[in-house]
C-alpha cells in the first residue's frame, strides 16, 4: 500500500479521499473509516503498537502472536468453524503517527494495512484505519472471501469504536446483564 | 429477579429471569425501589419501536439502592441513587460539553450500527429502550446493572426526603426543564405548551421559573389541563376550541413568543419506508400528532422559537419547512442530557421551587406492572403517572 493510493486527491477533482470515491473499481477491494478518541496519539499508538492488545477489542480474532519486534501470526475465525492464519510484518512505523502493515509472503489472505494517528487539538486524536486486501482464488480462497465479506467495513468500523470505548472509558460497553450473559455472547 | 418485559404489542409481563450482576469496572447493581412508567414506554407498548426483542425488560424511570459497586465505581454499596435514563461514559468529547444524550461509547460497537444507518449517527446508550439505543436492560425490575455509574446517578443523602420526590429526575422534570431551556425564554413572554403529560406541566413550571410572564397549554385531557392551571397557566382545549384562532387572539395577533411540543409521534424511532407507509396506512394519530408540530410552527410569532422535546422518529409528510424559514424560527430539540441538570433540580426540589409530586396518580407492585401498561395507556385522564413498587404486595388496590 502506498501513500499514493490511500491519500492523494483523486486525478485534482476534489478533496475527498479516495476511498470515498462513486467510481473506484469495484474489484479493488479498499476501505478506509476514521474515529476520533479523546486521547493523546502517542498513547494510542502505543497501545496500538502492541500486537497483543488488539485482541481486546478486535472481533472474530482467536490469537495474534508477537515473533519478533515487527511480524507477529494472526489467527482469525473463519465460517463454518475453521480457521484462517496469516503472518504480519510492519512496514512503516513511524512513532506516535502511523503503523503500516502487510502479510508476509504466502499469506491466505493477501492483505494491507494503515493506521494513522493525527491529533486533533481539543478533540483528541483522529484514528483513521485504511485496509486493502485481494480476494484469493481456489477453496481456501472462497472460504476466505466469505470471511472477508462479512461486512469488512461495518467489522473495522465496530473495531474502532470499541478501541475507542476502551481508551476513553477504560472498558468495552455491554449490554450483557451479567458475565454468564456476556459469555453466552461470546463476546 | 422480578422483571417487566416486553412480548410485543400490547404484551407485557412479569417475568421471572437472570439476576443482574457486575459486568464491567464501572458498573454497580441497584436494587429497585421505585420506578415509573413513561409515556414513552407507551410506544413500546402500542409495538411503535422496531429493534425491541421479546424478553427484553422495561423502564427508564428507577431509582434505588447501591448493592453492589465495580471496582471503578464511584459510588458505594448502601447509597441511594436517582438513575438518568440516558448512559453516559463522562469521557468522550459529547460528554465532556455535557452533551450526555450524545455520549459516543455508552451504546454497544454493535448496537450502533442501526442508528448510523437510519439517522447518519449512533443513537445514544438508553435503558430499556429497544436494541438500537443499546439493548440494556431496564429499570423495571428488582435489580438493574447500571454501566458507568460513576457519570450518572445522583446520590440522595437526605432519607427525609421521599422517593416521589426526586424518581423524576430520572427523566421527564430534566426534560421538561430542558424543553424550557431549549425555548429560550426571556422574561414577560408568552410561551406555549403543546401536551399536558408530565413532560408538559414541568415545561410549564420551568418556563415559570425562567421568567415567563405568560404560560398558554393546550390539551384534551380535562384533568391535565387542571393540573396545568394549578400552576399559573391559562389552557385550551383543542377539543373545544380552535388552536391558532385562540392563541392568536390571546397574544393579540403576535402568537406566543415560543412554544414547546410535548406531544410527540405514535411512530417514533421509524425510519424505514415502508414503516411510513404502515404509519399512514393504520394510524390516525400519526395524522393528529404530525398536525400538532405543524400546529406549533403556523402558531409562534415571526422571530420566535420551537423547542420540541417530543419524540420522533421518522420521516414526516407536510413538514411546514417553507413556515419554519420565512417566519425565521429557531427549532431546538434533542434527547434530554440529564446528567447536566441533576444537581440543580435535586436543588430546586429541595428547596420546594419545583412540585415533582403532583402527577404521581397511582402505586402498583412491580407484579401488577401489565396491568399498569394497560390503565395507563386506556385511562389516560385518571392515569397521569404509576410508580411501580417492587416488594409492595401484588394484587392490592392501586393507591
Amino acid at each position: 500500500m502506498t501513500d499514493s493510493e490511500t491519500r492523494s486527491r483523486t486525478a485534482g477533482q476534489d478533496d475527498a479521499p479516495v476511498t470515498a470515491s462513486k467510481t473506484a473499481d469495484p474489484d479493488r477491494k479498499l476501505l478506509a473509516e476514521a474515529v476520533t478518541i479523546n486521547r493523546p496519539a502517542r498513547e494510542l499508538y502505543d497501545f496500538w503498537r502492541d500486537p497483543t492488545n488488539l485482541v481486546s477489542f478486535m472481533d472474530n480474532i482467536v490469537s495474534i502472536e508477537p515473533i519478533d519486534r515487527d511480524r507477529s501470526r494472526w489467527t482469525v475465525k473463519a465460517p463454518a468453524g475453521r480457521e484462517v492464519s496469516w503472518e504480519s510484518v510492519i512496514t512503516k512505523d513511524v512513532p506516535g503517527e502511523e503503523i503500516t502493515w502487510q502479510s508476509a509472503e504466502g499469506a491466505d489472505v493477501a492483505n494491507s494495512g494503515r493506521i494513522e494517528f493525527r491529533d486533533a487539538g481539543r478533540r483528541g486524536t483522529v484514528v483513521r484505519a485504511v485496509i486493502a486486501y485481494d480476494p484469493p482464488g481456489g477453496v481456501i480462497g472462497e472460504l476466505v472471501a466469505k470471511l472477508f465479506q462479512r461486512e469488512p467495513r461495518i467489522q473495522t468500523r465496530r473495531d474502532l469504536r470499541r478501541f475507542k470505548q476502551l481508551m476513553e472509558t477504560g472498558e468495552i460497553a455491554t449490554n450483557a446483564r451479567n458475565p454468564r450473559i456476556l459469555a453466552e455472547e461470546g463476546k | 429477579m422480578k422483571a417487566i418485559t416486553w412480548h410485543g404489542k400490547h404484551d407485557v409481563r412479569c417475568d421471572t429471569v437472570d439476576d443482574p450482576a457486575i459486568v464491567n469496572p464501572r458498573d454497580a447493581i441497584i436494587r429497585v425501589t421505585s420506578t415509573a412508567i413513561c409515556g414513552s414506554d407507551l410506544h413500546l407498548y402500542d409495538g411503535y419501536i422496531p429493534t425491541m426483542q421479546k424478553g427484553d425488560i422495561l423502564g427508564h424511570e428507577f431509582m434505588g439502592e447501591v448493592v453492589e459497586a465495580g471496582p471503578k465505581s464511584s459510588l458505594k454499596t448502601g447509597q441511594r441513587v436517582v438513575v438518568p435514563f440516558t448512559i453516559s461514559c463522562g469521557s468522550c468529547y459529547h460528554c465532556s460539553k455535557t452533551q450526555y444524550s450524545a455520549c459516543e461509547n455508552a451504546n454497544p460497537a454493535d448496537n450502533q450500527d442501526i442508528g448510523r444507518e437510519g439517522y447518519g449517527h449512533p443513537m445514544p446508550g438508553l435503558f430499556g429502550y429497544s436494541h438500537m439505543t443499546g439493548g440494556y436492560a431496564g429499570g423495571q425490575a428488582e435489580y438493574v446493572r447500571v454501566p458507568f455509574s460513576d457519570v450518572g446517578p445522583l446520590v440522595i443523602p437526605d432519607e427525609s426526603i421521599p422517593d416521589d420526590k426526586v424518581l423524576f429526575l430520572s427523566d421527564i422534570l430534566p426534560t421538561g426543564w430542558m424543553a424550557a431551556e431549549n425555548a429560550e425564554i426571556e422574561p414577560g413572554d408568552t410561551v406555549a405548551v403543546w401536551g399536558c403529560g408530565p413532560v408538559g406541566l414541568f415545561a410549564v413550571q420551568s418556563a415559570f421559573l425562567m421568567g415567563a410572564e405568560r404560560v398558554i397549554a393546550i390539551d384534551h385531557f380535562p384533568r391535565r389541563l387542571e393540573l396545568a392551571r394549578k400552576f399559573g397557566a391559562e389552557t385550551i382545549n383543542f377539543e373545544e376550541s380552535k388552536v391558532y384562532e385562540a392563541l392568536m387572539e390571546m397574544t393579540g395577533g403576535i402568537g406566543p413568543d415560543a412554544a414547546i411540543d410535548c406531544v410527540g409521534l405514535e411512530a417514533h424511532g421509524a425510519f424505514a419506508d415502508n414503516i411510513i407507509d404502515q404509519i399512514k396506512a393504520s394510524t390516525f394519530l400519526g395524522t393528529d400528532r404530525i398536525h400538532a408540530i405543524r400546529q406549533v410552527i403556523l402558531a409562534t410569532r415571526k422571530g420566535g422559537r420551537v423547542s420540541m422535546p417530543a419524540v420522533y422518529g421518522g420521516f414526516v409528510d407536510k413538514f411546514p419547512l417553507g413556515a419554519l424559514m420565512e417566519k425565521g424560527l429557531t427549532l431546538k430539540t434533542g434527547q434530554t442530557h440529564v446528567q447536566r441538570y441533576l444537581q440543580p433540580l435535586y436543588a430546586a426540589i429541595a428547596e420546594d421551587k419545583i412540585d415533582s409530586t403532583f402527577l404521581i396518580s397511582h402505586r402498583m407492585a412491580l407484579e401488577d406492572g401489565p396491568l399498569g401498561y394497560q390503565k395507563f395507556h386506556d385511562e389516560q385522564d385518571s392515569y397521569t403517572k404509576i410508580v411501580l413498587k417492587p416488594g409492595q404486595a401484588a394484587g392490592a388496590a392501586p393507591a
